[in-house]
């Protein structure tokens, strides 16, 4: 049996949730309302979020282009996709959306430049 | 010598945003004075996610908010000058800018829209004792270069203050390699959002102290290290609990000030608790013909806000533009009471056609749990609202039916305690 105390982040109200795993079984106490039951079993089984970071451009008129992955991946597939990043040089033109590294780390999800970086 | 209908100064999100509406709202010639080389203000360096959940209905990054507002400005023949600084506005709405491409200009405006933002509180306001090494950063300052520029500030770093941008910047700066040896907080609560404690510091492992503050910055050349003591309720540093903590940077993340020179300079009424204009419902400023809009205004947490604000002014700002009369305004003031630190607009102006409902802003002073708002015309309570919590780090709003105010001298809000 493993258990953890979280506050949800659902909405402001910050509900202390206390989270117990007993075999396949997921309880959570202190919510007050289903978002955070949601949210807390999300946090148990497999916590998910949204890498930003920026890389250098060859040759834009700006040194670096913002980033993120275009889905959110495991938070344990964070620092593989940050080591991942540390190589990938785009070559300006860089639009918004243009794919900047495919499938990261293998997490299958793409990284994806959220500014354009013009041509220098 | 240029003339135009409204000249909008600054061209971040509350800039861009006004001029979108103005535009819409029928406006012809607008005009963005922008100090910066490119459009988009501070949402640029904030590449982290969570922007425009409720404007776009999806989770995106400031550069991304940034553009579709951009993009947007394409065909709309709305004029953009950047690097560009205004450096004077006259309560005749004349400006004086001086551009880096355009020289010296006079701008002459039927309408002005103040969309300047804020700046961040520095080292200097708050006042550390120690010597003046390098490797003190605001953390907007490191988050520009870490995130733009593509410089580090340091490796081993302590952050001042758990506002949002020091929280995000915890993150930022230990997935780019550094270490982050503390965050110290000199309230006994964060004014960043739970959001960011959670998915910034606590995923990180990095701790946070409430009620400490740093005493001193230690280094001559560079920053060695830095003082960490708790403080009592007076946010006086208790003897005794000092902690030396080695570290070649500090970053400071304490608080937003808005960029209001140029809208005292025009003579404009100030509301010393936002530092910025007091404004009617239409953010229309005691200068008629000036509006404000943003975190030129108050500061904001979300900038989903910003937009909705500017939309705002944008549209009033054109209205103001197209009518050739304006009657004489009968304002009424809105005055936040117990419990209630201010609110936009602080005044109502009463003249004129209204819409049936008015939207308040406010912030409270305190986290109340559970919270009941109480709005009064003439001493008379007109609404009661009651939420599961309000806290001083999130702005609420309130709708007021106008038939219930029209009549009023005066109009308060205020917190009923439990």
């Amino acid at each position: 049996m493993i258990e953890k105390d979280m506050v949800c982040i659902v909405c402001p109200v910050g509900c202390r949730l206390h989270v117990v795993k007993d075999g396949e079984q997921i309880t959570v106490s202190g919510n007050t309302c289903k978002r955070g039951e949601r949210y807390a079993v999300g946090e148990f089984t497999d916590p998910q979020r949204t890498v930003t970071s920026s890389v250098y451009v060859e040759g834009g008129h700006m040194p670096l282009a913002s980033v993120r992955t275009e889905k959110t991946i495991s938070k344990a597939k964070i620092p593989a996709v940050l080591e991942a990043l540390k190589t990938v040089r785009p070559v300006a033109p860089v639009k918004v959306g243009d794919v900047v590294l495919p499938n990261a780390a293998g997490t299958g999800v793409n990284v994806i430049a959220t500014r354009e970086i013009r041509r220098k | 010598m240029k003339q135009v209908d409204i000249a909008i100064i600054g061209g971040g999100p509350a800039g861009l945003a006004a001029a979108l509406e103005a535009k819409k709202t029928g406006a012809q010639s607008i005009l963005i004075i922008e100090r910066d080389r490119e459009l988009g203000g501070i949402l640029q360096q904030c590449i982290h996610n969570g922007f425009g959940l409720q404007w776009f209905g999806e989770e995106l990054s400031g550069p991304e908010y940034a553009h579709r507002f951009i993009e947007q400005l394409a065909d709309t023949g709305i004029e953009v000058m950047t690097d560009t600084m205004a450096l004077q506005l006259n309560p005749d709405k004349t400006i004086i800018a001086a551009g880096y491409h355009t020289g010296w200009e006079e701008i002459h405006a039927k309408a002005v829209i103040l969309a300047m933002g804020c700046r961040e509180r520095t080292r200097g306001a708050i006042n550390i004792p120690g010597a003046r090494p390098a490797g003190v950063y605001t953390a907007g300052c490191a988050q520009r270069l870490v995130n733009m520029e593509g410089y580090m500030p340091g490796r081993e770093i302590v952050i001042l203050g758990s506002g949002d941008i020091g929280l995000i910047m915890a993150r930022r700066m230990t997935w780019e390699g550094a270490k982050v040896k503390l965050v110290s907080e000199i309230m006994p609560y964060s004014s960043g959002l739970a959001r960011n404690i959670a998915q910034c510091l606590d995923d990180n492992d990095i701790p946070l102290k409430f009620s400490h503050t740093v005493t001193q910055i230690h280094g001559r050349e560079r920053v060695e290290g830095v003082t960490v003591a708790e403080v009592d309720a007076k946010l006086n540093p208790i003897p005794g609990t000092e902690e030396y903590i080695p570290c070649d940077t500090l970053l400071l993340s304490v608080g937003l000030i808005p960029e209001n020179e140029l809208t005292t300079m025009a003579g404009i009424q100030m509301d010393p608790v936002t530092s910025g204009a007091a404004v009617d419902q239409n953010r229309q400023t005691s200068v008629e013909g000036i509006f404000a809009c943003g975190n030129v205004l108050h500061v904001h947490d979300l900038v989903d806000n910003v937009s909705a604000e500017a939309v705002i002014a944008g549209h009033a700002a054109a209205e103001y533009v197209r009518k050739t009369e304006h009657p004489a305004p009968r304002k009424v003031a809105l005055k936040p009471e117990n419990g209630v630190r201010y609110t936009v607009p602080q005044a109502l102006n009463l003249a004129g056609e209204l819409p049936e409902e008015l939207d308040l802003y406010f912030r409270v002073r305190n986290a109340y749990k559970p919270a009941v708002l109480e709005i009064t015309a003439d001493g008379k309570v007109i609404r009661t609202v009651k939420k599961p919590i309000m806290t001083p780090g999130e702005m609420e709003k309130v709708k007021v039916k106008t038939a219930d105010i029209a009549q009023a001298g005066e109009i308060a809000l205020r917190i009923v305690e439990a």
